[in-house]
């Protein structure tokens, strides 16, 4: 799907996102966990690489096979290594009172696997979930 | 979508939020927060019973206030988390940072 960079947007993604691990083997909670995920790194390029301009869009694609869940989330703006990123430190949020650098913890311990690449101009987000059999 | 609600059951200020808390959203939870704050509020219960979904925007928004609530004397309770929210705070270990009861009563008697 085409995300456009506007937040008031996400609930687009969320219902795409929905609308595919609902048809899963994953647990409501595990849904919901997963679509957090994708959200934070979604909402993470919107706000932070593309400024919130409602022209620009990411992209997110997902597929699966019986054992796995892939999520890309491509997009052009500045580039963003969740990899290389340092989360802070759940002490540390609370005393600078900011209100940010959650998502990326919650993004890298719900996921089983992320990748990065970047390219021509193109960054790709790569998250992965192990699916269990019924 | 997301609705806040204000409602004052002295001593108690309860802050019922309805819907999902998001990017686009946590700003209105963080207005309404310091509403009640800048009128004397000293209790504080958030009633969770019908959120559907909270981002780390919204989680954001309970933890920078965390410090200030201490300092101030000033007491917060979320109540009423579905399972799936719980988990969410529970993830990050919110769940040991802030008092989180499973129901109204749960949270008046705390």
């Amino acid at each position: 799907m085409k995300l456009y960079c506007d937040t008031g947007r996400l609930v687009e993604l969320r219902d795409f996102l929905q609308g595919i691990l609902s048809d899963t083997t994953m647990s409501e909670v595990e849904q919901h966990q997963v679509i957090l995920a994708v959200e934070e790194v979604a909402a993470n390029l919107i706000i932070h690489s593309h400024d919130c301009n409602p022209k620009e869009f990411i992209e997110i694609n997902v597929s699966r096979d019986k054992k796995l869940l892939k999520i890309e989330i491509i997009d052009s703006g500045e580039k963003f290594n969740i990899l290389e990123y340092q989360e802070p430190d759940i002490t540390e949020v609370i005393k600078s009172k900011r209100k940010g650098g959650l998502g990326i913890i919650l993004v890298k311990r719900i996921m089983d696997k992320i990748e990065f690449e970047s390219f021509q101009n193109k960054n790709i987000c790569r998250l992965y979930k192990i699916l269990k059999s019924k | 979508m997301l609705t806040i609600e204000k409602t004052h059951e002295s001593p108690n200020w309860i802050l019922k939020l309805t819907g999902e808390i998001d990017a686009s959203n946590s700003v209105n939870v963080d207005s309404a927060i310091q509403e009640l704050l800048k009128s004397g509020a000293e209790n504080l219960l958030v009633d969770c019973t019908d959120l559907e979904y909270i981002s780390s925007a919204g989680l954001g928004v309970f933890m920078s206030y965390l410090e200030e609530f201490q300092e101030k004397n000033i007491g917060m309770v979320i109540f009423g988390l579905k399972d799936k929210v719980f988990q969410v705070f529970h993830i990050l270990g919110l769940d040991q940072l802030i008092r989180i009861k499973p129901d109204k009563s749960a949270a008046l008697a705390s």
